[in-house]
């Protein structure tokens, strides 16, 4: 067995927030527990799926791992260092090796960058010595490797659809050939036709390059379908964690045999009968 | 006797770069009581032909055709004409409820404008009505809930309110624009249910709007499946599954992950059934 490239420990973080039902004259404030001690391992070459209801922490945790957001407190190792106690400097170059794709393609490129000056400039922050022409031939390279016509280079966000976007968004994740790649519901705002090839190509590229991917949706059925192992969380918790065969087929927590039940599958038959198990559930209770 | 009768319904909007068009000649028919699925993605015009039928294309829409309701055609009425049918006759849900209801109105203003202004109802008939229809969609204590604001709603709840707000004139017919589409899937599979099992209790048909095939596969006995603004296959839902005719639709129904079933490589939609493929 070897050891895991990230490894998360305890990780919590909570945000004061106003607390209106307590009333008296000046605000006071409580704790909201956006994650609240979530502990896991990921290895190299490995696919965590991350799911869970909205403002169940994913995001959050995703984040707090690399410093987006300040975590309360907990550890995450990373190549056997706790990057919650690096310095700005040393952090800095821990990004070249951890990436992040985000949800909203268009919304996640700079509109006023060309797609070629947008995956370029990790490669200005990471390689300070590389020179422009080498630095625009590995766009185009990149470019090429996430199915986009290298010609492209000199357009700008608006004038791709939001598929190609979403490739752009992956080949500056890419580009500084990282060894792990934080990826925040890359496929949520897509058409299903889209979500399968940017899927495929994901999936292709994490073979290829042997990167480690933490795949976070709320879609459990693509999750399955990318992820090795998925980790369920639930108002902050990690309530299941298991490899992708275990969770979908022997579901433990309540929590996850409510969503897997609750995801409709497309069968007319199939999805006809379980709407009559629901009815007749919600008839007994 | 059909509730609605679509014929050759086109869309068509003035852009300043010439005439885009949104939908086009499509027909369709719809019995009492019963469930039609649009099916498409985004761009196919399944909305913007749903919009044309209450009247409610913005004001570059031009929609052209016949669209009959129980026998009488309501396509482009005058909006006076148009507002009798609106609500009373058929009404509309939306994806995002929070958008639809007006945050500074109480949920019981809201729900008894519609009455007040529809049906004639005093205000204290109109709040008697309201808390009863929050109880049919089941939001709970309804009686003291109506007074809160939209924002002390929670998403689902918020699309309680806008069924139940829907619903308040007894529609013969509901047409629910990607209604869970904002929502979590486990408050998904309950605000699904409940449409159905409202339908059931009002008697009401319904055309559901929607990108999700499992969507469509619970809830609908008949598919229309539309790409580029037009229809690729209209057929009924359980052959449509089996057999489907048309290549966007297969690609449609293999290009999605299923959690009951594994593949290597999903599936993409093939383009090849466009002359000269897709640009």
């Amino acid at each position: 067995m070897s050891e895991p490239i990230l490894s998360v420990k305890d990780m919590k973080v909570w945000f004061d927030v106003r607390d209106d039902a307590a009333g008296g004259i000046f605000p006071k404030t409580k704790k909201l527990k956006a994650v609240d001690g979530v502990t896991f391992d990921l290895m190299p070459g490995e696919t965590l799926g991350i799911v869970g209801e909205s403002g169940c922490g994913k995001s959050t945790l995703a984040r707090s791992i690399i410093r987006l957001v300040k975590a309360t407190s907990g550890e995450a190792v990373w190549m056997g260092r706790d990057l919650l106690s690096l310095s700005d400097a040393d952090m800095l170059a821990v990004r070249k090796d951890i990436q992040m794709i985000f949800q909203d393609p268009l919304a996640s490129l700079n509109p006023r960058m060309t797609c070629g000056e947008i995956i370029a400039e990790p490669l200005k922050t990471h390689f300070k010595g590389m020179g422009k022409t080498e630095r625009r031939e590995k766009v185009k390279a990149m470019l090429e490797k996430v199915g986009m016509d290298p010609s492209q280079i000199n357009r700008y966000p608006h004038e791709f659809s939001g598929g190609q976007c979403q490739r752009i968004g992956i080949a500056r994740a890419l580009i500084t050939n990282p060894k792990l790649i934080i990826c925040d519901e890359p496929v949520s705002a897509l058409d299903v036709s889209v979500q399968a090839q940017v899927v495929n190509l994901l999936m292709a590229l994490q073979k290829e390059l042997g990167i480690s991917l933490l795949f976070i949706a709320h879609d459990l059925s693509v999750v399955k379908h990318i992820s090795d192992r998925i980790m369920v969380l639930y108002f902050g918790n990690v309530v299941e964690i298991g490899t992708s065969q275990q969770v979908i087929e022997q579901p433990k927590h309540a929590y996850t045999q409510k969503l897997i039940a609750s995801i409709p599958i497309p069968d007319p038959r199939k999805e006809m009968a379980r709407r009559k198990v629901r009815r007749a559930e919600r008839a007994a209770s | 006797m059909n509730i609605l009768d679509v014929k050759n319904l086109s869309v068509k909007f003035d852009t300043p770069d010439g005439v885009v068009n949104a939908v086009n000649d499509v027909s369709f028919s719809l019995a009492e009581g019963k469930t039609l699925a649009i099916v498409g993605e985004s761009g196919s015009g399944k909305s913007q032909s749903a919009f044309s039928i209450l009247g409610l294309l913005p004001k570059n829409g031009h929609a052209a055709g016949s669209v009959k309701y129980m026998g009488q055609e309501i396509l482009n009425l005058p909006e006076a004409e148009m507002n009798r049918y609106r609500a009373n006759e058929i009404a509309m849900i939306f994806q995002d409820p929070m958008t639809s209801l007006n945050p500074y109105m109480r949920i019981s203003k809201q729900l008894s404008e519609v009455l007040i202004h529809h049906k004639g109802l005093s205000k204290a008939e109109a709040l008697k009505e309201s808390i009863k229809m929050l109880d049919a969609v089941q939001i709970p204590d309804a009686a003291s809930r109506v007074h809160m604001y939209p924002h002390e709603f929670s998403g689902g709840m918020r699309q309680r309110v806008m069924i139940a707000m829907s619903l308040l004139c007894r529609p013969k017919l509901l047409i629910a624009d990607e209604p869970t589409t904002a929502l979590d899937v486990t408050v998904q599979a309950e605000i699904m249910d409940l449409l159905i099992d409202l339908q059931e209790d009002f008697g009401m048909a319904i055309i559901l709007i929607t990108h999700d095939m499992g969507i469509v596969a619970g809830s609908c006995e008949e598919t229309l499946v539309m790409f580029g603004g037009n229809v690729m296959e209209y057929r009924p839902t359980l052959d449509l599954f089996d057999n489907p005719q048309h290549p966007y639709t297969k690609g449609l129904l293999e290009a999605v992950p299923r959690l009951d079933q594994d593949v290597q490589t999903l599936s993409t939609v093939s383009y090849d059934f466009l002359e000269g493929g897709k640009s």
